[in-house]
């Protein structure tokens, strides 16, 4: 097994401020966009981001959430491990909202397609929009493409992604790493 | 740990800690899914379930019904007073020509104990036991020790005392085991007719005076007199059993402390407690029946999540 960096901490903050700034441009005050983050990694991204349009750019308000998708994924009893869920924080009506969904690696789709299959027990947004961290090409099983990427990655199959965050593995790295 | 140690909940005697924290932890997120205003998830939906109930039940059938609903699985209910069975068909006849239509698991109730045992030694599917005689209910259990986590945070170290019919009782029989395995104490109240010999054995305390089993323990546990059950006179009237071993409002305001109420229902108001009791801000009886459902669901998820493709 081999890793290579892929972003150090200095370029992924670059790039999260980057997104916060398409973010804003698109939704000025978030007085009708929602963030979630999806469950486990998409938290980070989501948190990150909030911070950085609340505290550096000054929006005054911002609805975020956290959405566990592990009872919409279509990949029950296929894998060797019983899937494990975690905790779904969403403590406002998505009805009618620009819903920002975001995660940190958008790899074959599966994910964000049970993502908005979960969506639709919080009501019917207006409209859905994909943030992703880090967009691997090439490798989508799904008609599903992010409206806001931070950078583009060309891996390849045996390849993986992994984000680390500082509050999570103490610090903020991404590797490319080869099995 | 993430996956049942079982592939069958036969009685809660075959889990270990671990699983019971699974199923908890699992119920917890099952709880949020029901308190949305949509309360189904897709994660059952080439799952075929079969309720097969020989013996009448209405809350567990339904909470278990609802359960494999919200879970969208596809559900078979089978009655035994209208079906073969009647008809001398045996239980694993029975059981396999249900399971011919391609059903992936069985919730059963069952009169005699071990029914479910002895089917999950016969047939191909995942076997959930919802009542064996008076052997084990466990989902039951795991439901009541889930409410006492909710309502005191933790069940290690508390003081349950199980009131009433043990000796005739799946519910605290399976109680006690789960109680137990997380470290609970506990203690059994009621007509010394009504508890069995063996209760020692189980490391279970008896204590024949209400009050002081009250004064002893944070949860009480009150269980139906099962009038059907009783074949033979175990106590001479019901009104003495409820002198004596029912729970009202004075005998509580008179202890200085605030003790759980529980009652795996359906009650008999004014026998095993009165209705200010049932009613009181200390009862969780309704919260047993809520956790019902997201027990049940956490119970099928993980056990369904073993059936591989």
């Amino acid at each position: 097994m081999s890793q290579k960096v892929l972003l150090s901490s200095k370029e992924i903050n670059i790039i999260l401020h980057r997104l916060a700034c398409q973010l804003l441009e698109n939704h000025v005050d978030f007085k009708d966009t929602v963030l979630i983050g999806i469950q486990p990694r998409g938290i980070f991204v989501a948190q990150r981001l909030t911070k950085i349009l609340l505290e550096e750019y000054k929006v005054k308000h911002i609805d975020l959430g956290f959405l566990d998708i592990t009872f919409y994924r279509d990949d029950f009893r296929r894998g060797e491990k019983t899937l494990e869920a975690t905790k779904t924080k969403i403590n406002f009506l998505v009805e009618d909202k620009k819903v920002v969904l975001i995660d940190d690696v958008l790899y074959t789709g599966r994910s964000i397609n049970a993502a908005l299959t979960a969506l639709q027990s919080f009501g019917r947004p207006k409209e859905v929009e994909l943030l992703t961290l880090i967009d691997r090409r090439f490798s989508r099983h799904l008609p599903i493409q992010p409206n806001y990427r931070g950078r583009q990655v060309d891996a390849i199959n045996n390849e993986k992604v992994k984000v680390m965050w500082e509050e999570n593995e103490g610090e903020d790295i991404i590797y490319l790493i080869n099995r | 740990m993430s996956e049942l140690s079982v592939n069958h909940l036969l009685g809660i005697k075959y889990l270990n800690e671990s699983d019971i924290q699974l199923i908890f932890e699992t119920a917890d997120h099952f709880k949020e899914v029901i308190n949305r205003s949509i309360k189904k998830v897709p994660s059952l939906r080439d799952i075929t379930i079969a309720n097969i109930f020989f013996e009448n039940s209405t809350r567990t059938k339904l909470s278990f019904e609802l359960a494999e609903k919200r879970l969208s699985a596809d559900v078979l209910n089978f009655s035994a007073s209208q079906s073969s069975v009647k008809k001398g068909e045996t239980l694993i006849d029975t059981v396999n020509n249900i399971l011919s239509m391609k059903v992936d698991m069985v919730v059963m109730r069952h009169p005699n104990p071990g029914a479910g045992i002895f089917l999950s030694k016969h047939v191909n599917a995942s076997i959930i036991n919802a009542g064996d005689g008076a052997h084990e209910h466990p989902t039951q259990a795991l439901l009541d020790s889930f409410s006492i986590r909710e309502r005191l945070g933790d069940v290690t170290g508390k003081n349950v005392v199980i009131v009433g019919d043990i000796l005739h009782s799946r519910v605290a029989l399976s109680n006690i085991f789960a109680l137990k395995l997380q470290g609970a104490n506990v203690k059994v109240c009621g007509p010394k007719t009504l508890i069995p010999k063996y209760i020692d054995s189980l490391g279970v305390g008896v204590e024949m005076n209400l009050r002081k089993a009250l004064e002893w323990c944070d949860v009480a546990n009150m269980l139906r007199i099962q009038n059907e059950r009783l074949d033979i006179s175990y106590f001479p009237t019901t009104r003495e059993y409820t002198q004596q071993f029912g729970v009202n409002k004075k005998l509580l305001d008179s202890l200085d402390k605030e003790i759980v109420i529980m009652h795996p229902g359906p009650i008999n108001r004014g026998v095993e407690i009165t209705s200010d009791v049932a009613d009181s801000k200390q009862s969780i009886i309704l919260n047993q029946v809520e956790n019902g459902v997201a027990i049940r669901m956490a119970v099928i998820y993980l056990l369904a999540s073993k059936i591989k493709k």
